[in-house]
């Protein structure tokens, strides 16, 4: 049991001191409102060397820079979209997970919607024809073949 | 009839976007145009390599087509491609180095030991200029046109092959 507790504690360690040489830096603000704007601009952000991890999440060189620099123009009191402006300018679109609106994005931001209204026409389009279908009057000899089929007696 | 021709709009949505798909799994994220593509050089002011005392801007780059060259001492692949970029300077090319994220003793001894393709180097051991260029890794190259204008850009190691079939072309349609 002991021996369980010192792996135990060992094991916290290792983990604690693997995530203290991660290479996040710790960052003071003066500001909470800033530090939230930081915090989010990282993370909406995809470091370009590795594909898959946002700047904030990201050990590589150019993350570190990138997130440096994030915080330079936020001290310098650039707004969120002049500081994105800044990164796509040097690194492309490729870097933003959300893609902004433009020509070349319609056709993403739009099949969605597209598909939603297509769907809800399909619906509109169901419950019409089914309507229509229940609404048809029987002839009295379909009347008669369902009475027959169900054995009911009609007292009119 | 109608029903038939609705129920088969369902298998011809299916394969449209399998294709789609299919597309997409063969495309490398890795390889994308630079941002600064057809626009120009950023604007710098740094000293260059071998003396801190000679100040450059951007201004270096115009009057001739250049290819810029973004190394370092230590990135391995920019050693592997040293041959390539004295050939493309044997070819009367005129190539710019930038030295990223280096120090001048390490960046003079990778000169003397590679050899220098370079008129000259662009001093850059913050990563000031590589940041305004996009460079996320070096080695990467930049084609410059006559008016500062970047044209062509190659990221990573540069093979001989692709001096013949992508460089040298590129070289000649900006000239």
């Amino acid at each position: 049991m002991a021996l369980m507790r010192t792996m135990a504690a060992l094991l916290l360690l290792v983990i604690a001191f693997g995530a203290a040489a991660g290479g996040i830096e710790l960052r003071e603000f003066d500001d909470p409102v800033m530090e939230k704007r930081y915090h989010d601009l990282t993370a909406s952000m995809r470091c370009p060397l590795c594909e898959n991890q946002a700047i904030n999440d990201s050990d590589a060189p150019i993350s570190a820079d990138m997130r440096e620099r994030v915080y330079q123009l936020l001290q310098e009191g650039q707004s969120d979209i002049e500081i994105i402006n800044h990164m796509v300018q040097r690194f492309g679109e490729y870097i933003l997970y959300n893609p902004r609106l433009e020509s070349r994005t319609y056709l993403l931001w739009g099949l969605p919607i597209a598909l939603v209204l297509l769907g809800a026409m399909v619906v509109v389009l169901m419950i019409r024809a089914r309507r229509n279908a229940s609404a048809k009057a029987l002839s009295a000899e379909e009347r008669q073949r369902i009475d027959a089929l169900t054995n009911r007696k009609r007292s009119s | 009839m109608k029903r038939r021709l609705l129920l088969l709009l369902l298998p011809v949505c299916f394969l449209a976007l399998a294709l789609f798909f299919y597309q997409g799994l063969s495309l490398d994220p890795s390889q994308r145009d630079s941002a600064l593509m057809a626009r120009e050089f950023p604007t710098f002011e740094a000293s260059t390599l071998r003396d801190e005392n000679r100040r450059v801007d951007q201004t270096l780059l115009e009057g001739e087509v250049t290819l810029v060259n973004v190394w370092g001492e230590w990135c391995p692949a920019c050693k592997q491609e040293m041959p390539q970029l004295l050939e493309l300077a044997d070819n009367g090319i005129r190539m710019v180095g930038v030295n990223y994220r280096d120090t001048r003793e390490k960046g003079m001894q990778f000169l003397s030991e590679f050899g220098d393709p370079f008129e000259v180097n662009i001093f850059d051991p913050e990563g000031e200029l590589g940041f305004d260029l996009g460079v996320y890794g070096a080695p990467e190259t930049f084609l410059v046109d006559a008016d500062g204008v970047i044209r062509y850009h190659h990221k990573g190691y540069v093979s001989p092959q692709d001096v013949r079939e992508r460089i040298l072309p590129e070289v000649e349609k900006w000239r």
